[in-house]
């Protein structure tokens, strides 16, 4: 695994009015990196709705905890780490929804993990007793379609 | 400031919700209770503009999603205008052009109140 060269950090309180600060965060270190607009715009709402899942249901809408957001870079991808210290959750309870029964039975809510996996090339969770992490990536050269998602990698 | 506005026109019996902003989990209710109003005051036949929107997650969606079947009970619909690109690869994502009328402008959103279903 290549070493992570470069290393960004947010530690901020889990109020959703935060959730835009959150975005500009993600938003400028990918722009920085060389990400170009498609591929910023999926990541920030990637991490918006993961952040959004942390507020309501690790924490509860409880205003009075903290979200870390980590952002690590290597010469291959970008990594965000969301981490949070409420309830936990079994990964393997996590189902991405069937679109075309979700949309006939017109659910509300629920839709963030699969924008998350739509969005991202990688997507994994880590729960460990009151610390749940979300880890999603995006590769520089984007694997799904073989297009670079960026103009140049400046990992430093 | 919240970042997100809900500014409202009317035309007749149509009621025009421009959005402005970004609509988030932080923004969703602000468009809830101004759907919710309409809904109150039977004004179901609305049109939503997305000109002035620049973001919208899965959070802003949802609250399409929760007002449809009742505004379309009603008699209504709940149409959808002047989508960036941006805006628009969200609702395609998850699926929502297939559940909702979009239309490039709001003109064209207000004449097809007027006429009988093409469905």
């Amino acid at each position: 695994m290549p070493q992570a060269k470069k290393k960004y950090q947010l530690r901020i309180p889990s109020q959703t009015d935060n959730l835009e600060l959150i975005r500009e965060f993600v938003s400028r270190v990918a722009r920085k990196v060389g990400f170009k607009d498609d591929a910023i715009s999926k990541i920030e709402l990637a991490v918006d709705e993961a952040c959004a899942n942390v507020i309501e249901h690790a924490y509860q809408k409880s205003d009075k905890k903290n979200i870390d957001v980590a952002i690590q870079i290597d010469f291959q991808k970008f990594t965000i780490i969301i981490t949070d210290h409420g309830r936990g959750f079994d990964p393997k309870n996590i189902k991405t929804p069937d679109m075309k029964e979700y949309l006939a039975q017109m659910r509300v809510g629920g839709l963030g993990i699969y924008l998350m996996r739509t969005l991202m090339d990688e997507i994994d969770f880590n729960v460990q007793p009151r610390r749940n992490q979300v880890i999603m990536s995006k590769y520089f050269l984007d694997k799904k379609s073989k297009n670079s998602d960026q103009t140049e990698v400046r990992p430093n | 400031m919240t970042g997100f506005e809900v500014m409202r026109a009317e035309n007749g019996e149509v009621t025009l919700l421009r959005l402005k902003g970004y609509l988030d989990a932080h923004t969703a209710p602000d468009l809830e209770t101004a759907l919710q109003k309409l809904i109150d005051e039977k004004r179901v036949k609305i049109i939503v503009s997305f000109r002035e929107l620049s973001y919208i997650s899965s959070a802003g969606l949802g609250v399409f999603m929760g007002f449809i079947e009742e505004v379309r009970s009603g008699g209504g619909d709940i149409k959808l205008t002047n989508m960036s690109q941006k805006i628009y690869r969200v609702f395609d994502l998850l699926g929502f052009p297939t559940l909702f009328e979009i239309r490039d402008d709001e003109s064209h959103a207000v004449g097809s109140f007027a006429q009988p279903k093409a469905r």
